[in-house]
């Protein structure tokens, strides 16, 4: 029979199937912040239960860490109580423990690929809807809730139903100044931000064979914002040159056999998903979002689109613009910027840094923009500097901020005031999302870059050489 | 987390017919920040709800004396984005039991039903014949019948059966939990775990 690559690897981590019911889930390896556990961990204290296998279990503080002087105490009390509470919950369990200050600490979705927790053909989960990111290894990967989180920890299982497959097909060359985060944006907008509910992914074709790793992840990190579970894309040499000889990859014959079963991980030709889209990567243009969910994106060169053109209702649809402060039929070129922000678990890589720099090398930042630079982890920060990027930030006028989650959420202190514009490289919209009245548009580094030094939305494709 | 057991609710209903409802509406990410699950609903649908002084938006639903209820029907597209469960805290916390929608984010709505908030997907007329009962009479009662699967409009008898898994129906009804289970099944996933290829 003819399996899918979702297939083999859900498959063979079936404990058991309940009738009329879901299935019991073998989780490889489970990922753990601060936001998230708390209660998880107050539930096995309160039924008297351990966590069965501390050792395929990954803490890392990162959703409310602040962003500069990470040295000095956490100001906020609720936020320092949270990170101290994932500190003596991963002590009393024995559990791998990368806090504020560690040299690991960074976003969960950055450092578990870095480290080599991130493992093709792997389960993993993590309280945080963004764990798609690490489908790009071709690994089943999806967040859970707290309720599931105290599962994994006690019983290193979750019980799901298996999704539906679909597979999404991009043949074609991107055009230049196009990214995998316009990629995933494109996609997003075609399908809504419901259309993959229910749904697992897998993108497939050559746009995203001669995606790197980085680029990869961008993409199936945003599967979740057209409602899928997660994403996935086949493992090959690119993978493996990535995956070898991390920290906690396998070893010596260990790493042999791993080699063998990542090479079984594709999907059979004669495979059949439930839903198939393809298109062509020539078309897909730099991306910017004008409204409140991932799903209202368009080509930057483009005009809003009016609400009979677009899927769903026309109230939801004004409500939306008018929070934005834009109207329908509008050009999004030239609209105002006061934030730009790149980081985050879509768009902290060093890729992005490289990008962003390749724009504003030689040019200086808009007088009328903040901007937040925030690796996603230390290796970045590290990378960042050894590659002679945080020189060309500085002379043009930007400085670097340390690793962490920083304004995709707002959970710290870095938030965009009420009422401002940011162009960001995070994945989320939604009103308030970015600070209580912040106004967002979802881009790429390229676009971000563009923004950061002329002031305005602006095409990157006329700022590249 | 125990949580009450659920059979038939009759109340009347609370309607908020916008589209694409995230949890960063439901409860925006500054108040994730407690290490308890005590107080969520206080900050259930915040910044829909309250202005920045916290006075009450009149203009919310919440706000409005003549909607109350243990049931909240949602727009099409309910409760997408984050997968923090402190969404289905919230409305559980807040007094509803029961969402309603013609259709859930995913993880939104696995999340609801391991707390013990009833997910009812209907269809897209039913969500309709719902809204439009409910602006006719603020009062209007639904019965969610989870025994017999079926939600109803009491004023207009206008009845349609809901898809609920036979294991998660049996556990709402008897308020159990999937850790009751898992733990339950340890030796064996122990054994499993064991024998994985890698």
């Amino acid at each position: 029979m003819s399996n899918t690559l979702f297939d083999k690897v859900w498959d063979s981590h079936v404990v058991r199937k309940i009738e009329g019911g879901p299935d019991v889930l073998f989780i490889d390896r489970h990922m753990v912040h601060e936001v998230t556990s708390p209660v998880a961990f107050l539930g096995l204290k309160s039924r008297g239960l351990k966590v069965l296998y501390p050792e395929r279990t990954f803490a890392t503080a990162d959703h409310n860490t602040p962003t500069i002087n990470q040295h000095l105490p956490v100001a906020d009390p609720l936020s320092a109580n949270q990170l101290k509470a994932l500190e003596s919950n991963s002590k009393e369990h024995g559990i791998s423990y990368w806090g504020l200050g560690h040299q690991k600490n960074g976003i969960v979705h950055v450092v578990g690929p870095e480290y080599g927790i991130t493992q093709p053909g792997a389960t993993i989960v993590c309280g945080d809807s963004h764990t798609s990111t690490h489908g790009a290894f071709g690994a089943i990967a999806f967040g859970i809730g707290t309720s599931e989180v105290e599962m994994v920890l006690t019983t290193q299982c979750i019980m799901q139903p298996k999704p539906k497959k679909m597979r999404i097909n991009i043949n074609g060359e991107l055009g230049k100044g196009v990214t995998p985060k316009d990629v995933a944006l494109f996609i997003i907008s075609q399908l809504s931000t419901s259309g993959a509910t229910g749904y697992f992914v897998e993108y497939a074709g050559e746009v995203f064979e001669n995606m790197s790793m980085e680029g990869r992840m961008t993409v199936c990190n945003l599967s979740i914002e057209m409602g899928a579970r997660g994403g996935m894309i086949a493992p090959d040499e690119t993978t493996i040159n990535y995956v070898k000889g991390r920290e906690f990859s396998p070893k010596g014959e260990a790493w042999d056999r791993a080699l063998a079963y990542y090479k079984s991980l594709k999907t059979d030709a004669d495979a059949v998903f439930d839903k198939e889209y393809t298109f062509d990567g020539s078309t897909i243009e730099p991306m910017i979002t004008y409204g409140t969910n991932p799903g209202m994106g368009m080509g930057i060169s483009n005009a809003i689109p009016k609400a009979g053109e677009v899927e769903g209702g026309a109230a939801t649809f004004a409500k939306s613009l008018n929070y934005m402060g834009f109207q329908e039929g509008e050009a999004m070129m030239g609209k105002p910027v006061d934030y730009v922000f790149i980081g985050s678990c879509t768009n902290g890589r060093i890729e992005d840094f490289r990008a962003f720099a390749s724009i504003v090398k030689g040019r200086k930042k808009a007088d009328n923009v903040t901007a937040w630079l925030v690796p996603g982890s230390h290796i970045v920060e590290k990378q960042i500097q050894e590659e002679g990027l945080l020189d060309i930030f500085t002379e043009a006028g930007f400085t670097l901020r340390q690793p962490g989650c920083s304004a995709c959420l707002a959970m710290n202190d870095d938030k965009i005031p009420a009422g401002k514009y940011a162009v960001s490289t995070s994945n989320r919209n939604f009103e308030g999302r970015q600070g209580p009245g912040s106004r967002t548009m979802l881009a790429s580094p390229l676009v971000a870059a563009a923004a950061a030094v002329t002031g305005v939305v602006t095409d990157p494709r006329t700022l590249i050489q | 987390m125990a949580y009450d057991k659920f059979n038939i609710l009759k109340s009347s209903a609370v309607p908020l017919s916008i589209e694409n409802v995230d949890t960063d509406q439901i409860i925006p990410a500054r108040f994730l920040k407690a290490t308890e699950r005590v107080g969520f609903g206080d900050n259930l649908f915040r910044d829909w709800r309250y202005n920045s002084d916290d006075s009450p938006k009149a203009e919310f639903v919440l706000n409005n004396p003549l909607y109350s209820g243990k049931i909240l029907v949602g727009g099409k597209n309910f409760g997408s984005g984050s997968s923090r469960e402190h969404a289905a805290w919230a409305i559980y916390d807040y007094g509803f039991r029961c969402v309603v929608s013609s259709f859930f984010a995913d993880i939104f709505k696995g999340n609801c039903l391991n707390i013990g908030v009833l997910p009812v997907q209907v269809s897209p007329g039913f969500a309709d014949k719902i809204f439009q009962a409910i602006e006719a009479d603020p009062k209007t009662e639904l019965e969610v019948n989870l025994p017999e699967q079926t939600i109803c409009i009491l004023s207009t008898g206008d009845k349609e059966s809901f898809d609920i898994s036979s294991y998660k129906k049996s556990n709402m009804i008897n308020g159990f939990d999937d850790i009751d289970y898992l733990v339950n099944i340890k030796p064996e996933i122990q054994q499993f775990a064991s024998n994985l290829p890698i």
